[in-house]
């Protein structure tokens, strides 16, 4: 038990236990999950779907937060990403091929594949500064995006590119199939190797880890490339529920989201330690979040303070000062009361 | 000495290597910049130049969205040479900082007149002040702002409250059974959804629609469909019977979340909605929204008409109101041939 308790991700796991909780006290419908025409429906399952580019942008940033570094350009990369996609497919006389997606897909993840290696360039190689150097690309690629697109919301109709995100397979939504398999393949490139520790001993001290021979300028730019990459994934997913590439919405303001979801999850913004399930759970917390204001009908102009305001519960739950702090107010408490006891001896 | 410089010798090449690949990075970081912010017309940079022509600033918001874009071209065809201006257009992309140094930049250049779309309402009165010191007339487009009315001389744009009315007052009488509605507000505090949910509220009063509930998906399709999908599960499928929408693009995001949850938008969930893009009016002729309000981005005849009248004295209304239309299904197969935005 008091090993369970210890586990880094269990604070973080029952702020998201509370939270579904309070969902399905509120309206036990939240729970529900019917079948219709063999697909799984349901404010679980669309919770699965929805999360997917979160999920995607959030491990991305996870590695890069464990560099000791931040990726704000997340957001920027992901216009960007469906920007490309859908104006290729928009563009092609065949729209519904398998082939055109394909094409679509790929150019548009090595194009974000390279964006990514740009921040990771001006971090590792130049030394800028990670918040200034994906500045430039979040500020620059939103205006990139829509100079693709002319300034417009590019849409199409192509099945095969709605099933991505709109899509069922065994009764899940593809997206939630798209987020697992990023989730596994972080894994693995980080847990099942020794690059996971590298990184980590990276963003402990970068200058120790240099002199113990880690070629740190690979593994940040590497970082970085990755996480160009995922947030390109993200785009797709994003441009797919729609089928519109909205380059000023898409991906707006999702770097906070992922950056929160990583320290929701207990990874510390000074980089080293990471934790990929508690950033899965972070992101589930904020994705509930989200559907918890429609739940409890929380008024539009109220919505960021209650947003504000359970952030501050679940980030204070996590604060081992704060527990230690409160127990001890607790067994003050009684032990005063044991005192006044004593003195009335 | 002598010996050990050839072994420093590559360090310093790495070095100046390096001093290099930054300078190329500082340039093509710039030249994006310019790139950017250099939305800058063809006027650009002119002055008091042409005694012919009337120059005119136009400090436009940014190019957030289709209709926008529609609206940034319709005043730059209105304000053409052809008609005997010069337009120094600028789009601030939605920063504030920006517009207002835009309209600084303007006052310098001494242009005649001065067009603006204030991205936010507040904080104007010093520039305001600047220009009407320097004798050129302001005339706001689209938006408002909080400044003292003598600063400027005169508004065009929509009135988004009477669009929420014509909605509202379609609703009122096309639903004549009790009929549940949830709403798809726009960006919390923004005029458009403040002013829309009000006249539509407005024109529902007393009707048989109950507003059973209403959020935020501002004014983007993906928000508008998580928004929609959290209203069927929390009501059931059976709840709701009409979705007022505050723009296309959400209408468009709700479509989505109701076709995924089996239903039949424009059916089984009626939508009402305002905009009239061509991907709402699309929308519209193919049944799945019921009726769209327009929110007519043409502006740009009036505002020159505005401006010639400013400069020659004549004094204008306050407030000048571009008319806007509202479709139904045979109305939108009607103009969607010829629709431009």
């Amino acid at each position: 038990m008091k090993n369970i308790v210890k586990h880094r991700v269990f604070w973080p796991a029952v702020a998201l236990v509370a939270l579904l909780m309070l969902n399905a006290i509120a309206r036990p419908s939240f729970l529900s999950i019917t079948v219709q025409d063999g697909e799984l429906y349901g404010s679980l399952i669309s919770l699965l779907r929805n999360s997917a580019p979160l999920m995607l942008v959030a491990l991305g940033m996870t590695i890069v937060i464990a560099t000791r570094g931040i990726d704000l350009s997340v957001g920027a990369v992901m216009a960007v990403s469906g920007a490309v996609a859908l104006t290729i497919i928009a563009d092609s006389p065949t729209p519904e091929a398998p082939g055109t997606i394909a094409t679509a897909v790929a150019v548009a993840v090595v194009v974000t594949l390279i964006a990514g290696a740009w921040n990771g360039f001006l971090v590792a190689v130049l030394g800028i500064q990670p918040i200034i150097a994906t500045l430039v690309l979040m500020l620059a690629g939103r205006g990139i995006a829509l100079l693709i697109t002319n300034g417009e919301i590019t849409t199409v109709n192509s099945a095969p590119y709605k099933f991505m995100s709109q899509g069922y397979l065994l009764g899940f939504p593809f997206a939630f199939f798209v987020s697992i398999a990023a989730i596994v393949i972080v894994v693995l490139v980080q847990r099942r190797t020794a690059l996971g520790m590298l990184t980590e001993a990276v963003g402990i001290n970068p200058e120790a880890s240099r002199l113990a021979g880690v070629r740190s300028r690979g593994i940040i730019w590497g970082a970085y490339a990755a996480s160009g990459l995922l947030a390109g994934f993200a785009g797709i997913l994003y441009s797919s529920n729609i089928m519109a590439a909205d380059s000023n919405a898409a991906g707006n303001l999702i770097e906070l989201d992922a950056i929160l979801a990583v320290v929701l999850g207990g990874t510390s913004l000074m980089g080293g330690k990471f934790s990929i399930a508690g950033t899965v759970i972070g992101v589930f917390t904020i994705q509930t979040l989200k559907s918890t204001i429609v739940f409890l009908g929380v008024p539009s102009p109220v919505t960021p303070v209650f947003m504000a305001a359970v952030v501050i519960v679940v980030v204070a739950v996590q604060s081992p000062l704060l527990r230690r702090t409160a127990l001890r107010a607790v067994g003050s408490i009684r032990g005063s009361n044991s005192n006044t006891t004593e003195v009335a001896k | 000495m002598h010996d050990t410089k050839p072994a420093t010798q590559p360090d310093q090449d790495e070095e100046v290597l390096e001093v290099k690949k930054f300078l190329s990075t500082i340039t093509i970081v710039g030249a994006a910049a310019l790139v950017l912010s250099g939305c800058t017309g063809p006027g650009a940079g002119a002055g008091a130049g042409d005694d012919e022509l009337i120059t005119v600033g136009f400090a436009q918001t940014g190019s957030e969205s289709g209709w926008r874009s529609a609206n940034t071209e319709s005043m730059q065809t209105a304000f053409s040479e052809e008609n005997g201006f010069k337009l120094v257009f600028n789009a601030a992309d939605n920063k504030i900082e920006a517009q207002i140094a835009a309209v600084r930049g303007f006052i310098t250049q001494g242009v005649d007149a001065i067009v603006i779309a204030p991205i936010v309402e507040d904080g104007w009165d010093d520039v305001l002040q600047e220009a009407k010191d320097a004798g050129i007339p302001v005339i706001l487009e689209d938006r408002t702002l909080t400044a003292d009315e003598s600063l400027y001389a005169g508004w065009v744009g929509l009135d988004f409250k009477s669009e929420g009315v014509k909605a509202g007052t379609w609703a009122a009488s096309t639903f004549t059974e009790p009929t549940n509605m949830v709403v798809l507000e726009g960006t919390t505090g923004s005029a458009p959804a403040n002013d829309r949910a009000e006249g539509f509220d407005e024109a529902i009063a007393g009707s048989q629609i109950t507003k059973i509930d209403s959020q935020t998906g501002n004014f983007t399709r993906a928000e508008g469909k998580t928004v929609m999908e959290g209203f069927l599960q929390k009501y059931g499928k059976d709840g709701i019977d009409l979705v007022y929408a505050h723009n296309d693009d959400m209408a468009l995001g709700a479509i989505d979340a109701i076709e995924a949850a089996g239903l039949v938008p424009g059916e089984d969930i009626k939508i009402v909605s305002i905009d009239a893009v061509k991907d709402g009016m699309q929308a519209l002729a193919d049944g799945k929204i019921n009726y769209i309000v327009e929110c007519n981005p043409l502006l740009g005849e009036l505002a020159a008409g505005l401006v010639k009248d400013v400069l020659d004295g004549k004094t204008i209304e306050r407030a000048t109101f571009v008319q806007d239309g509202e479709f139904d299904q045979e109305a939108a197969i009607a103009a969607l041939p010829d629709r431009k935005y």
